[in-house]
C-alpha cells in the first residue's frame, strides 16, 4: 500500500514537473542598441525613449499599428465635425494611471495643452500646431478645436510624443515613468537595462509576458554571442552585417521588414552647381542603387526614386526615373556647363549605410567626373555643420520619422530646396482628411521631388530584426520606431 | 617627508586647476548643440533655442566656468543635459563597475606578470624565457576586443559558465556581479600583464648587474633568496610606475571592451556624453579623472618611499 501510494505521489510529482515545463515561459531579454537618455516620450527625440516605452507604458488617444495604420487607444472612439475643424473624443473609462489614479478628459487637456505650451520643449511640438483649443465636455469625453482641417490630426496624436501623462507623475516620468499602459515601469539600471513588468488592472487586453527586461547592448559584435549565449533572446532592431552569423541557426529567426526611413544622398539645392537642376539630375542617373543597397545594407534595402516608403499605401515607384546612366549623367554636366567635372565635398555621419553608402557613391559619381571628398562627422557635428548651419555640398543621411514628405516645403530646411508647385500640394494635403484625395496628393508630391531631383533618392532603410523562433508577436516592420511587445509571447 | 608631501600636494592643486580651465575651454570650442541633439530634427530653431536657455547653455562663458568650478569645489558637479540628473550620481553608478574592474584586472596582470618577470630573467637566454616573452609578445600584439570576443565564444557561448556580456549588479549578489566581470577583466589583464612582464623582466635584469647582486651571491647567498630579497625590491620602482599608469587607464580607458561586454562603465559614459554633447558630463568625468590620475600618481611616489628607504631620509 505504501509502496503504492509513493509511486501514485511520485507520478502525480511528475505530472506537475511536467506540465510546468510545458507552460510557456513569460520573460523576455530584448536588446536594444542605444540607451534612452530618459524615459518621458514626451520630453525627447531620441528613438530609444520610444523603443522601450511606446505603447508597452505609455498610450495615447490614438495609436499607430503594426502597419503603420491608425487604431484607437485611450480613445475608444471618435467624430469628427463636416468641416474637420471639431475632434470629440470617446474616451475608455476605467483606465488607470500605474501609481493608482484614475483616468480621464482632465488628464487629455492637461497632456496636449502642455505639449503644445510655449515653454514646452516637446520635440515634435509640429505635431500640436494646429490644435487650437482643448475642452473637457465630460470625464469621458474631450473636445479638440483645430485652427484648421489637418488631414493628418489623428495620426499625430499616435506619436509617442503625444501620448497621455498625468499631472501628478508628468514632472517625474524622465526617472519614472507612470502611464496607462500594460506594462510598469520596473527598473532602470543606468548604462545597463530597464525591466518592464506586466501591469494587473490594464483597462484592455493583458500581456502575456509577465516581465521584460530591454537590455543595451550597443556593439553589433556583441549582439551575436548575446543571442548564440541565449542571454538576450530577441534584437528587434539588428545590425544587417551580423545577419550571417545566425541566419542558417534554426534557434532563431531572421525577420527582414521596412521601415520609415528614407535613406538619401542630399544636396544642397541653393550651392552652385547643384542649383542646376541638370547637375542634380546627373548625380541620379550617376547612382547605381543597387550596389549601394548591396554595399550599404547588405542588399536588404528597397530602392526608392521619391520620399515614400513603399509599404505606404500612397508609394508610386519612381526609380525607373533615372536609371543608372553614366552616359546621359556625363551629357547633362555637358550641357551644364560642367563636361570637366567638378569637385565637392561628402559629409557622412556615423551609421555604417552612411560611411559604407559614402564609399560607393564617391567611386560613382567619380565616374561621371565629380570628385568626392569624403568628410566623415560625428552626429552633433552633423547636426551642427549640415542640418543647422547648412554648411555641405551633400551628405548621406535616414530620414526616420514616418510620413515626413512635408520636410521639403519647409521654408528654412537644409536642402534649401524650394518650389511653389510643391509647397501648394502640401498645403493642401494639410487641410485634406479624405483617404482618397490624400493619397493622390501624396503621389504628386512624390512625383514633384523626383522630377526635381531634389536629392538622390537611394533605398528604404531595411529593419533587420532578429530573435528566438519560439517568440511571436514582435513588429516585423516598423512603421515607427519602437518595440512593442503587448502582444508578445512564447510558443512551444 | 612632510615637506615632500606637502610640495606634491600643492603641484597637484596647481595642476587641477590648470586642467579644469583646459577642459572647459576645449569643449566649448568642439562643434555641436546639447539642445539640437536632445530635440533632433523636426523641432523648430526656436524650440532649441528655449532649450538652450532652460540648460543654461546661452549664459556668457566665463560666467558658465565659474559656476562649474566652483561647484566642483564644494563636489557639486552639476546636472547631466541629456540625463537630467546630477552628474556624481552617474559617476557613482558606473564607479562601482569600473573601479572594482579595473582593480580585478589590476590584481590579474600583477599575478601573472611578476612571477613571470621573475622567471624569466632568472632564466635569461634560456628557453624558458624565450617562450614567456614570445608570449608576451603576442599578449601586446592581439587586439583586446577580438581577445575579448574569443573569451565570450569559449566560455560563454560555448561552455556557458558565464554571461556573454552585461552586468548584473551588485545587488543580485557579488557571485554574479563577480561573475559579469570575470572575462572582461581577463580580457583587460592580459595585454597589460604582458607589459608589466617585459618591464618586470628587464628591470630585473637590470639589477642582477649589480655589484651588490655578485657580492651577495659570493658571500654564499642561495639565488632565489638574492632574486626574491635583493633583486625584486630594487627592481619595483619601474614596475610600480607601469602599474600606476595602468591602473589610470583601466579606469577609464577601456571602452572597448565596455562595449564588447556592454558593461555600464566609465568609459562609456564619456564616450556616450561627447558623443550626446553632454557637456557638463564629460567635463565633470574628466575632472575626476584627472583628479584620480593625480591621486595615483601621489600614491606611486608615496609606495617608492616605501620601497626605497633612501627617499624617505633625502628630504
Amino acid at each position: 500500500m505504501t509502496l503504492w501510494k509513493s509511486v501514485l505521489a511520485a507520478a502525480v510529482l511528475a505530472l506537475a514537473s511536467g506540465s510546468a515545463a510545458l507552460a510557456a515561459r513569460t520573460d523576455l531579454v530584448l536588446g536594444i542598441p542605444l540607451e534612452p537618455p530618459h524615459l518621458d516620450p514626451t520630453a525627447g527625440a531620441a528613438a530609444a525613449i520610444d523603443e522601450v516605452l511606446y505603447a508597452n507604458v505609455f498610450e495615447g488617444l490614438t495609436r499607430i499599428g503594426p502597419n503603420g495604420e491608425v487604431l484607437p487607444d485611450l480613445a475608444e472612439s471618435w467624430t469628427i465635425s463636416d468641416d474637420g475643424k471639431v475632434y470629440t473624443f470617446k474616451l475608455h473609462t476605467g483606465v488607470k494611471f500605474h501609481d493608482g489614479t484614475d483616468f480621464d478628459a482632465n488628464d487629455v487637456k492637461f497632456s496636449l495643452d502642455r505639449a503644445r505650451a510655449p515653454d514646452s520643449v516637446n520635440a515634435q511640438k509640429g505635431l500640436f500646431a494646429a490644435i487650437d483649443s482643448v475642452d473637457v465636455v465630460d470625464p469621458a469625453t474631450v473636445k479638440v478645436t483645430l485652427k484648421n482641417p489637418q488631414g493628418s490630426f489623428l495620426y499625430n496624436l499616435g506619436w509617442g510624443d503625444a501620448v497621455i501623462v498625468a499631472p501628478e507623475s508628468a514632472d517625474t516620468n524622465k526617472e519614472k515613468p507612470i502611464g496607462t499602459g500594460p506594462f510598469k515601469f520596473q527598473n532602470w539600471a543606468k548604462g545597463s537595462s530597464i525591466t518592464l513588468v506586466k501591469s494587473d488592472n490594464y483597462w484592455g487586453q493583458p500581456a502575456y509576458l509577465d516581465k521584460a527586461e530591454f537590455r543595451i547592448v550597443p556593439d553589433a559584435a556583441a549582439a551575436v554571442p548575446a543571442l548564440l549565449s541565449g542571454d538576450v533572446q530577441a534584437f528587434p532592431f539588428f545590425q544587417p552585417d551580423g545577419v550571417a552569423q545566425i541566419e542558417g541557426d534554426p534557434r532563431f529567426k531572421v525577420v527582414v521588414g521596412s521601415t520609415e526611413g528614407e535613406t538619401l544622398l542630399s544636396i544642397n539645392n541653393k550651392k552652385p552647381p547643384f542649383d542646376q537642376l541638370k547637375v542634380r539630375q546627373a548625380i541620379s542617373y550617376a547612382l547605381d542603387r543597387k550596389a549601394i543597397i548591396d554595399g550599404a545594407s547588405n542588399g536588404l534595402g528597397v530602392p526608392i526614386g521619391s520620399h515614400q516608403s513603399p509599404a505606404s499605401k500612397a508609394y508610386i515607384d519612381l526609380t525607373g526615373e533615372y536609371p543608372h546612366d553614366v552616359a546621359k549623367a556625363k551629357e547633362l554636366l555637358k550641357e551644364a556647363g560642367l563636361e570637366n567635372g567638378f569637385k565637392a565635398t561628402l559629409k557622412l555621419p556615423p551609421p555604417s549605410y552612411a560611411r559604407l553608402g559614402g564609399e560607393i557613391i564617391a567611386s560613382e559619381l567619380r565616374e561621371v567626373g565629380i570628385d568626392l571628398e569624403i568628410i566623415p562627422v560625428e552626429w552633433a557635428q552633423w547636426l551642427d555643420q549640415v542640418f543647422t548651419k547648412k554648411d555641405y555640398d551633400l551628405t548621406i543621411v535616414s530620414h526616420t520619422e514616418p510620413n515626413d514628405i512635408a520636410i521639403y516645403s519647409r521654408p528654412d530646411y537644409y536642402f534649401n530646396y524650394q518650389n511653389p508647385k510643391f509647397n501648394e500640394v502640401i498645403k493642401e494635403l494639410d487641410v485634406t482628411s479624405d483617404e482618397a484625395k490624400r493619397i493622390e496628393l501624396l503621389k504628386q508630391a512624390q512625383k514633384i521631388l523626383a522630377d526635381d531631383a531634389v536629392v538622390g533618392f537611394l533605398f528604404e532603410l531595411p529593419k533587420v530584426g532578429v530573435w528566438d523562433a519560439k517568440l511571436s508577436g514582435l513588429w516585423e516592420n516598423a512603421p515607427i520606431q519602437a518595440n512593442d511587445i503587448t502582444k508578445v509571447k512564447w510558443n512551444d | 617627508m612632510t615637506a615632500y608631501l606637502l610640495k606634491r600636494l600643492v603641484i597637484a592643486a596647481i595642476t587641477l586647476v590648470l586642467a579644469s580651465m583646459v577642459v572647459f575651454a576645449v569643449l566649448e570650442i568642439v562643434p555641436g548643440d546639447p539642445a539640437r541633439l536632445m530635440l533632433g530634427m523636426n523641432a523648430s530653431a526656436e524650440q532649441v533655442e528655449l532649450l538652450r536657455s532652460q540648460l543654461g547653455l546661452n549664459d556668457p562663458l566665463a560666467l558658465r566656468y565659474l559656476h562649474w568650478a566652483g561647484g566642483l569645489l564644494h563636489l557639486d558637479f552639476g546636472r547631466s543635459y541629456t540625463y537630467s540628473v546630477p552628474v556624481l550620481d552617474l559617476v557613482r553608478e558606473r564607479g562601482v563597475v569600473s573601479l572594482p574592474l579595473a582593480l580585478i584586472a589590476l590584481a590579474l596582470s600583477t599575478v601573472i606578470a611578476i612571477p613571470v618577470g621573475l622567471y624569466s630573467a632568472s632564466r635569461r637566454g634560456h628557453a624558458g624565457d624565450a617562450v614567456a616573452m614570445g608570449a608576451a609578445q603576442v599578449g601586446v600584439a592581439v587586439p583586446n576586443f577580438w581577445f575579448a570576443l574569443l573569451l565570450i565564444y569559449c566560455f560563454a557561448v560555448w561552455l556557458r559558465w558565464v554571461p556573454a556580456g552585461g552586468f548584473a549588479g551588485w545587488g543580485a549578489g557579488i557571485w554574479p556581479a563577480l561573475k559579469s566581470l570575470i572575462l572582461p577583466a581577463i580580457a583587460l589583464a592580459l595585454p597589460q600583464a604582458a607589459i608589466l612582464a617585459r618591464v618586470t623582466r628587464q628591470a630585473l635584469l637590470e639589477v642582477l648587474s649589480e655589484d651588490y647582486i655578485r657580492t651577495a651571491r659570493a658571500k654564499g647567498m642561495p639565488y632565489r633568496a638574492v632574486l626574491w630579497r635583493h633583486a625584486l625590491r630594487n627592481a619595483l620602482i619601474p614596475v610600480l610606475t607601469i602599474m600606476g599608469l595602468q591602473f589610470a587607464f583601466l579606469l577609464a580607458g577601456t571602452v572597448i571592451i565596455e562595449n564588447v561586454f556592454y558593461l555600464p562603465g566609465l568609459g562609456r559614459l564619456v564616450i556616450q556624453a561627447i558623443a550626446q554633447r553632454d557637456l557638463i558630463v564629460v567635463e565633470s568625468v574628466v575632472m575626476l579623472l584627472v583628479a584620480a590620475v593625480i591621486a595615483i600618481n601621489l600614491i606611486v611616489d608615496l609606495s617608492y618611499a616605501v620601497v626605497d628607504p633612501r627617499l624617505r631620509s633625502r628630504e
